[in-house]
C-alpha cells in the first residue's frame, strides 16, 4: 500500500465498512443527544418538551455525580493496577517451565469466559457471603470475625471482582509478549551478568511495554462502563458508595424514570471517556509507535 | 590471560550424544576458529564454553580454574551472537555499558570505556541512537562494542557474520583480526565458512559430529590434511579425491589432488579428459574435466589459457603433492 493508486484502491474498499460504522456509531449517538434536551419522563409519555441544557445542569450539579466520577476512576485505577502487576507476575511464573504447565494456563484463563453476571453472583454467594462464604469459613476457622464485604468494603469487594475477570486477559496478552522475547537477548544478558531483578527492569520491562499498554488501553474502554457487577452485587450501594457513571445513568432511567437527564449522563459519560483516552494515549501513547 | 583447556567434554541432549568427548587447549592471545558442516556442534561447544549450556561430564578449565560449575557470568567470557542479540529499547551507549554496569562500576569509569571502545570501532556519532536505527554492519559493530568493552578472558564469536553480505563480511572480518590482534585477548571464532578460517585463524579445529577431526594452524590443514574428511573442507574448490586403479599404484585407497595441483595442459602425460565446464575467472581458469575411469576432476590454472567446453586436455598432477588416505580415510605418511 505504497503508490497513489493502491492507496485509493485501498480506501474504496474499505469504504463500505467505515459507512457502515459510522452509521451503527452516529446513529444512537444523535438520538441519545436529541433526548438529552427534552423533558423526557416515563411515567408521562407524549408529554415531551424541550429543555435545553437543563438535563446537562442537573446530572453535572447532582452530588451523586462527583461520587459516581470518583468511584469510577477508582475503580478503573484500582483493577488497572491490580491486573497489571498481577498479570505480570502470572506470565512470568507460566513462562517457567513448571509441572503441570498447560493445566496450569487453562485454569488462569477459565475466569475470562465466565460472563460477569455469573462471575458477581458466584463471588456474592459463595466467596464473600458473611456467613455462608469460603471467606468468612476461613475467618472463622481462624478465630477472626468474618468480614461483611459488600457491607464494610463495598468498592473494594467490586474492585476485586472485576480484578479477578481482567486478569487473564492481562495474563494471557503479557504471557505471549514474554514468550516472544528473543532467546539470545536473554542469553546475551545472562553474559552481561544480569542476575534476575535487574534482568527483569532492564530487559522483560522494556519488553513489556507495549503490550502493557495494549493491556491499559482495552482494559479502561471496558472498565468505564462496568455495570453487571455492581448491579449484581451492591446495587451501586450502600448510598452511592459503589455506583459508578454507568450505575447512575442506569439508575437515572430506570429508578427514575428519567429519559432526558439519562441520555444527559450518557453524553458526559461519553466525553468523560474521551478525556481519559486522550490523557491515556498522551501518557502511555508514544509505547504504540514502532 | 585467557589459557582455555578442554578435558574430556562430553554433551548430549537427551539421549542424543551431539560432542561425545572432546580435549582441547587454547593458547593465551589465540584466536581459534571452530569450523565444520552445519549441525556437526560448533555451537554447542562454543556455548559449553560459555557456560550457556551445561556439560553432561568432563571439566573445562580457563586460567587453570575449573569452570564448569560457575555460571555463565563468573566465566569473565563475553559473546557476540550471530542475530547480534542487542538490546532493542537501550541506546548503543547503553546497549555496550550494559556489562559494565551489571559489574556495578562507576558511572565515569563506564562512560569512559564506553566511549573508548566506540571510538575504536567508529560508532562514536552513533552513540545515542538505538539498534533498530543502524546498519546491520553497524549493529555488528555494537555487538563487538559490548564484548571488548568488558576486558573478557575470550572472546567467543558464534557465526557473527552471516548475516552481512559478501563485501561487509570482507572488511568485518579484517577488522575483527585485527582488533583481536591489537587486544591480545584471546578469541574462539565458530563459522562454517572456510575462507574465513582460512585468513583469520592462528589455530583451526575442523569440527565434525562432535569430534575434533584435527586441530592445526591453516597452512598445516591445508598442506598435511590429517584424513578425508579435512582434506575434503578444507581448500575450495574441493580436493579431487581419486579412487581405484590411480591411487592403488600408489599403495593408498584413495588419493587427493588439489585443483591448484592438476595443471592443464594441451597434451602430455597425465589424465586424458574432456572439458565439461570451463570457468574463465581472468586470474585464474577453472576446469571441470571428465577423466574416463577416474570420474571429474576440477583443475584450477593461474591465467588464461584459451580452453573451451568439449576440447580435451590433459591434467597433469603435482607428483610431490599428491595425498594418500588409507581405508580408514587416514593419511598415509
Ligand atoms: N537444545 C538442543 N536440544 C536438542 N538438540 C540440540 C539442541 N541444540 C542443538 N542440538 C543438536 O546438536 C547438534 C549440534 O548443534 P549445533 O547448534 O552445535 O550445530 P552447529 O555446528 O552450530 O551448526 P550450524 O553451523 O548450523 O550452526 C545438532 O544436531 C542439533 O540438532
Ligand atoms: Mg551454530
Amino acid at each position: 500500500m505504497s503508490t497513489r493508486e493502491t492507496r485509493a484502491v485501498g480506501r474504496l474498499l474499505v469504504a463500505p465498512s467505515v459507512i457502515l460504522l459510522f452509521l451503527w456509531m452516529i446513529v444512537p449517538l444523535a438520538l441519545t443527544i436529541y433526548f438529552s434536551l427534552l423533558r423526557y419522563d416515563l411515567l408521562n409519555p407524549g408529554m415531551e418538551t424541550f429543555a435545553g441544557l437543563d438535563n446537562y445542569y442537573w446530572f453535572l450539579t447532582d452530588p451523586a455525580f462527583s461520587t459516581a466520577l470518583a468511584n469510577t476512576l477508582m475503580l478503573v485505577g484500582a483493577v488497572l493496577v491490580i491486573t497489571v502487576v498481577g498479570g505480570t507476575l502470572f506470565a512470568l511464573l507460566l513462562d517457567q517451565p513448571v509441572f503441570g504447565q498447560k493445566v496450569l494456563r487453562l485454569m488462569v484463563i477459565a475466569p475470562f469466559f465466565v460472563m460477569p453476571t455469573v462471575s458477581a453472583l458466584v463471588w456474592k454467594n459463595l466467596l464473600m457471603h458473611p456467613v455462608s462464604g469460603l471467606f468468612a469459613w476461613i475467618a472463622n476457622s481462624l478465630g477472626l470475625t468474618p468480614v461483611d464485604w459488600f457491607a464494610e468494603v463495598p468498592l473494594l469487594s467490586v474492585i476485586l471482582i472485576v480484578a479477578w475477570q481482567w486478569l487473564p486477559f492481562a495474563t494471557l496478552i503479557l504471557l505471549t509478549a514474554l514468550q516472544s522475547l528473543d532467546e539470545e537477548q536473554k542469553e546475551a544478558a545472562e553474559m552481561d551478568g544480569a542476575g534476575a531483578i535487574p534482568f527483569f527492569f532492564y530487559i522483560v520491562l522494556p519488553h513489556l511495554a507495549r503490550p502493557i499498554t495494549v493491556v491499559i488501553l482495552i482494559e479502561t474502554i471496558f472498565l468505564l462502563t462496568v455495570f453487571a457487577e455492581i448491579f449484581v452485587t451492591t446495587g451501586g450501594g450502600p448510598g452511592l458508595q459503589t455506583t459508578n457513571i454507568a450505575f447512575l445513568v442506569y439508575a437515572q432511567a430506570l429508578l427514575q424514570y428519567d429519559v432526558g437527564g439519562a441520555s444527559a449522563g450518557g453524553i458526559v459519560a461519553v466525553v468523560l471517556a474521551n478525556i481519559v483516552a486522550f490523557f491515556l494515549v498522551r501518557i502511555i501513547g508514544k509505547n504504540l509507535e514502532a | 590471560m585467557g589459557n582455555i583447556r578442554l578435558e574430556a567434554v562430553h554433551k548430549a541432549f537427551g539421549g542424543v550424544n551431539v560432542i561425545p568427548g572432546i580435549d582441547l587447549d587454547i593458547e593465551d592471545g589465540s584466536f581459534v576458529v571452530f569450523v565444520g558442516p552445519s549441525g556437526c556442534g560448533k555451537s554447542t561447544l562454543l556455548r559449553l564454553i560459555a557456560g550457556l549450556e551445561d556439560v553432561t561430564s568432563g571439566r573445562i578449565f580457563i586460567d587453570g580454574a575449573n569452570v564448569v560449575d560457575l555460571p555463565a557470568a563468573r566465566r569473565g567470557l563475553s559473546m557476540v551472537f550471530q542475530s547480534y542479540a542487542l538490546y532493542p529499547h537501550m541506546s548503543v551507549r547503553n546497549n555496550i555499558g550494559f556489562g559494565l554496569k551489571m559489574a556495578g562500576q562507576p558511572k565515569d569509569e563506564i562512560k569512559r570505556k564506553v566511549e573508548a571502545a566506540a571510538a575504536s570501532l567508529n560508532l562514536t556519532q552513533y552513540l545515542d541512537r538505538k539498534p533498530g536505527q543502524l546498519s546491520g554492519g553497524q549493529r555488528q559493530r555494537v555487538a563487538i562494542g559490548r564484548a571488548i568493552v568488558r576486558e573478557p578472558k575470550a572472546f567467543l564469536f558464534d557465526e557473527p557474520l552471516s548475516n552481512l553480505d559478501a563485501a561487509l563480511r570482507v572488511n568485518m572480518r579484517l577488522e575483527i583480526a585485527s582488533l583481536q590482534k591489537k587486544l591480545g585477548t584471546t578469541a574462539i571464532y565458530v563459522t562454517h565458512d572456510q575462507v574465513e578460517a582460512m585468513t583469520m585463524a592462528d589455530k583451526i579445529v575442523v569440527l565434525n559430529a562432535g569430534n575434533v577431526e584435527q586441530v592445526g594452524s591453516p597452512i598445516e590443514l591445508y598442506e598435511r590434511p590429517a584424513n578425508l574428511f579435512v582434506a575434503g573442507f578444507i581448500g575450495s574448490p574441493k580436493m579431487n579425491l581419486i579412487t581405484g586403479a590411480p591411487a592403488s599404484s600408489l599403495g593408498a585407497e584413495t588419493i587427493g589432488v588439489r585443483p591448484e595441483h592438476l595443471v592443464a595442459a594441451r597434451d602430455g602425460e597425465g589424465w586424458k579428459g574432456r572439458i565439461a565446464v570451463a570457468e574463465h575467472l581472468g586470474s585464474d581458469t577453472f576446469l571441470y574435466v571428465e577423466v574416463p575411469g577416474v570420474g571429474t576432476l576440477t583443475s584450477r590454472t593461474v591465467g588464461e589459457l584459451g580452453f573451451k567446453a568439449g576440447e580435451s586436455v590433459v591434467l597433469i598432477p603435482d607428483a610431490k603433492r599428491i595425498h594418500r588416505f588409507d581405508k580408514t580415510g587416514k593419511a598415509i605418511r
